[in-house]
């Protein structure tokens, strides 16, 4: 009995993980951006290597095997954001091109790419006695 | 196909093997096509996620968790070459300037 969920189990989670990089895959391929592809790129990913690893810690069941899968899924867990967030900053910095209908774009002309340093925004103070608020 | 284990997970281990391979697939076009540089960084981090996926998989498939290892290892060494990259990149793009 316990070995028929084990086996059910595992095979469930190794097809989440699955369907979830075929995702991730799909939007890389599919989306207009480089920065809304790391966004499909970066957690569906993460989330599919964690499901498969579990999956193979679930169909093991031994105490080492477990242990190497937690290791991997928790080293995923801590850098691929890391390597996410440097990526994008590169990438910003080196000039690749928005996509034409971004909405908003919070580091536009605040970003000194010679020094890399960030000028902070306006204070509010300033805001309120360049331009009206909403609510007049 | 005969796999060493129970039958409903020969069939997931089937159709996970070609969902990643697809997947893999799907990135390498990425790889090839990326418009910038930081594109081609992107889908050649993802396709060593999916390199551990498809370790995983495998491990599972032939009842062997010695590529597990590998796994580990590889992982690392993606984490290195794109923070490498991305080292590079930032360099770059402050030598020459924004395109």
């Amino acid at each position: 009995m316990g070995t028929t969920v084990a086996v059910w189990v595992a095979a469930v989670l190794m097809s989440i993980g699955s369907l979830f990089m075929l995702l991730a895959a799909v939007g890389v391929l599919r989306l207009p951006d480089l920065f809304t592809r790391m966004q499909a790129s970066t957690k569906s990913s993460t989330l599919g290597a964690a499901c498969i690893l579990l999956a193979v810690a679930v169909h093991f069941g031994k105490l080492g095997i477990t242990t190497q899968a937690v290791l991997v899924v928790a080293f995923f867990f801590l850098t691929t954001p890391v390597a996410a967030h440097m990526i994008a900053r590169a990438a910003y910095v080196s000039g690749v091109p928005l996509w034409e209908k971004t909405v908003i774009n919070d580091l536009q002309g605040r970003y000194d790419a010679q020094t890399h340093t960030l000028t902070s925004p306006p204070s509010p103070s300033q805001d309120a006695s360049e331009e009206p608020g909403p609510s007049s | 196909m005969n796999f060493p284990v129970a039958e409903p997970l020969a069939v997931a281990i089937i159709g996970s093997l070609i969902m990643v391979s697809v997947a893999m697939l799907l990135t390498f076009i990425r790889l090839v096509r990326g418009p910038s540089l930081a594109d081609r960084v992107v889908a050649l981090d993802l396709m060593t996620v999916q390199a551990v996926g498809f370790i995983a998989i495998y491990d599972i498939a032939t009842h062997e968790p010695v590529y597990l290892r590998v796994a580990i290892v590889l992982a690392l060494i993606a984490f290195l070459g794109t923070i490498a990259f991305a080292y590079y990149l930032e360099r770059r793009g402050s030598q020459w300037g924004p395109q």
